[in-house]
């Protein structure tokens, strides 16, 4: 039981991560049009340049620096490099941002070398802040939910609540029309982007310390962020949230638990062939939740497209 | 008067060329190891030290022979065994007689195969596979052949001395072992649960698991089962970033006891465990840094260190391959056919220049040698990544597993 509690933290902790990541992504494709492939790569630099600034004046400044540097880049590859292709369509658009995905680990690779950077938790937040049945929690961790959880009600504010945010609603579905009201709709599209990718250079300020800052961290999650946003249905910030949350918990949950496959098929009534090793169904029959913890969120994906392509949260039509 | 130029310069290039024919030649040895993509760093850094110990150990002492000098030509094979083999006939192509790679059990078996294969076919073109790294136990024992040499120690040895290391402490009674989901680090778990179930069988494995290799993003679930299952000790063949994350991870989550493991050094991994592994994180390997075993193993460090300031002297053995290597020429007076020199290799002795006997055994071609237990510690002379941490020998088997047995049958030519 106590376990199931801290499961259920460190759930929270990995889910809300992936929702700082898909929340800027979403948002991006509700506007493009497009998936963004570089989106991942946005986070790496984001921890690699906070690790750099960490390293002059501290963690905190890192923490208040490096997400703007990624978020006036990303505005720069919006302004100058994707409202160029945009003319051109999609798939152009589509191979732009992939292109630039790989440019960025390269770059990282050439300026940091391809060993993992030495970037740490700040020494204030070095302690358990506290434990459940000999299982620690350290403040690091619950200083990533607050922070995280500021975002998403920053977010659902200045989008719902605010004139900007009624005016980025609009541009999204209507471009043409809010155009012809007078308002300027590439500059919106610019900062859209840029404060989307912003909020995955802060997933990377934070995530950095403790997922490790390697040329490999873009890699790692990029494929996981477009998984959970097709879940929660693109577009939708609720919907990232729900899918995020929900990945976080099935993956952590299967990780933690040894569910084995040999259980569930003989309470489904199977029996088991013996011998084992000789049966055409060992691999089958020998899989525990640990091994397959990391492809269930992709079972997921293809159960919800089959039943539910828009996503769980999604209005518009596949 | 052109074409006089041309004919003069053609002329003092033919001359040139036969000069250095006649006084000395080079002998070329293969390096086939990862140099780009994510083990690039361990590639690159172990093409660092065998150019730096060619040219200190062997090259500034006059060459071998009469003053042949050696010369480390790199392949890149993107850690893959299929590229490995493609590199393999490149450098065979080239005249080049010695092979050497470490990196992944997975290629050197591919690569000791071919080489087999291609020395049955091609007996004047014979090459020698100089295996520094790759540890699996099979490579001298069922899949062994003459022209393979191994200079690691293979996991089952290195895993001996780590558990007599937990025997001898009567602190561990309950062990948890973590590995990547691969050859590897299914023989890591298979050593260390034979070894204990023979030498103490009131441990208990509390946990035996493995993990998809490099895909884990947040260890956290894995720590969170090592800690409640109460182990005392945790054991672990993980490399790269698959064990920062582990390592961290566990630490993190309140677990305090020893983890012993494989590759916890160098290559950026020292660093980022700094001051949070002292006193945990344990390493079985070969070669002694720290402390310095004698002045000439300090120099070495020291001038490794100056000629590439970012570079870590994590591969000790690759300086017994260079020096071996040499002296086998020497003895069999030709570096061009592989079977003298092979023959030399095998059963030779050796005084490491990091202290300690070497003996290539005869009947399988494994390098005895010492095994030490090492400390992640900041109370040492010579540290890795430039952090001010490193590695420092607290326990050391002497030769260890000489008499272990071997099913290797060698056809010798």
């Amino acid at each position: 039981m106590d376990l199931i509690l801290v499961n259920l933290i460190d759930g929270l902790v990995t889910g809300l991560l992936l929702f700082m990541l898909s929340a800027g992504l979403t948002l991006i494709f509700s506007m493009m049009g497009v998936l963004n492939f570089a989106h991942a790569s946005f986070y790496m630099l984001g921890a690699y340049f906070a690790f750099q600034i960490s390293l002059y004046i501290g963690f905190w400044m890192g923490l208040l620096i490096a997400p703007l540097v990624v978020g006036v880049l990303g505005a720069g590859v919006e302004r100058y490099g994707l409202r160029r292709v945009h003319q051109y369509g999609h798939v152009p658009e589509l191979i732009f941002t992939f292109g630039l995905a790989l440019l960025i680990e390269e770059v990282v690779q050439f300026i940091w070398g391809k060993n993992q950077m030495p970037y740490a938790t700040p020494e204030i937040l070095q302690f358990t802040a506290f434990s459940i049945a000999g299982n620690s929690i350290p403040a690091y961790k619950i200083f990533m939910i607050f922070i995280s959880i500021a975002i998403f009600i920053g977010l659902l504010y200045v989008l719902t609540r605010t004139r900007v945010g009624m005016i980025i609603q609009a541009a999204l579905t209507y471009p043409k029309t809010v155009e012809a009201l007078g308002h300027n709709v590439p500059l919106i599209f610019m900062g859209v982007f840029g404060v989307g990718t912003a909020l995955a250079g802060v997933a990377g300020v934070i995530a950095g310390p403790v997922l490790g800052t390697f040329p490999g961290m873009a890699f790692v999650l990029g494929s996981i962020v477009f998984v959970t946003i097709v879940i929660g249905g693109l577009g939708s910030l609720w919907g990232a949230l729900v899918a995020s949350l929900l990945i976080g918990w099935i993956t952590t949950f299967s990780k933690a638990y040894n569910l084995r496959m040999e259980d569930l098929l003989t309470w489904a009534g199977f029996t088991k062939p013996e011998p084992i090793w000789d049966s055409a169904w060992r691999d089958l029959w020998s899989i525990t939740s640990p091994q397959i913890a990391d492809i269930l969120p992709y079972i997921l994906m293809v159960l919800i497209l089959i039943f539910r392509p828009y996503g769980l949260f999604g209005k518009r039509d596949a | 008067m052109r074409t006089k130029t041309i004919l003069g310069l053609t002329t003092a290039l033919t001359l040139a060329v036969s000069a250095f024919a006649a006084g000395a030649d080079t002998i070329k040895i293969a390096f086939i190891d990862p140099l780009s993509g994510p083990f690039a760093g361990t590639g690159t850094n172990g093409l660092h030290q065998y150019q730096f110990a060619a040219e200190e150990l062997v090259n500034k002492k006059g060459g071998v022979l009469d003053g042949d000098m050696f010369e480390i030509v790199a392949f890149d094979n993107k850690i893959s065994p299929k590229e490995s083999l493609i590199q393999l006939q490149v450098a065979i192509d080239q005249g080049i007689r010695y092979i050497a790679q470490g990196n992944s059990s997975g290629v050197a078996n591919a690569l000791t195969e071919a080489i087999n294969k291609h020395n049955r076919r091609n007996p004047d073109g014979r090459v020698l596979f100089l295996n520094y790294s790759a540890v699996d136990p099979a490579l001298t024992n069922d899949k062994c052949n003459f022209w393979h040499f191994r200079f690691d120690a293979n996991a089952d040895i290195k895993m001996d001395a780590l558990t007599d290391s937990i025997v001898s402490n009567d602190a561990i009674e309950k062990v948890y072992i973590i590995g990547q989901d691969y050859s590897f680090g299914k023989a890591v778990a298979a050593a260390a649960v034979k070894y204990l179930g023979e030498k103490a069988p009131e441990i208990e494995i509390v946990g035996n698991e493995l993990h998809p290799i490099g895909k884990v993003k947040d260890f956290t679930p894995y720590s969170r089962k090592i800690v409640a299952s109460e182990a005392d000790a945790v054991i672990t063949g993980n490399w790269g970033a698959d064990m920062v994350g582990l390592g961290k991870s566990v630490l993190e989550n309140g677990f305090t006891g020893p983890i012993y493991t494989y590759y916890a050094a160098a290559d950026g991994i020292t660093a980022a465990f700094g001051d949070a592994g002292v006193g945990s994180l344990r390493l079985v390997a070969e070669g002694q840094l720290n402390p310095p075993a004698n002045d000439t193993a300090s120099e070495y460090i020291q001038a490794f260190k100056t000629k590439y300031p970012d570079g870590n002297l994590s591969q000790a053995r690759i300086t017994n391959v260079i020096e071996m290597l040499a002296k086998a020429i020497n003895e069999a007076g030709t570096a061009d056919d592989v079977v003298p020199v092979a023959y030399a290799l095998a059963g030779m002795e050796h005084e490491s220049l990091w202290g300690g006997q070497l003996m290539m055994r005869e009947s399988d071609h494994q390098l005895i040698q010492n095994v030490h237990i090492m400390e992640h510690t900041d109370d040492v002379v010579y540290d890795y990544d430039n952090s001010g941490f490193g590695v420092k020998v607290v326990k050391t088997v002497e030769m260890a597993a000489a008499d272990s047995p071997t099913s290797c049958q060698m056809r010798r030519p």
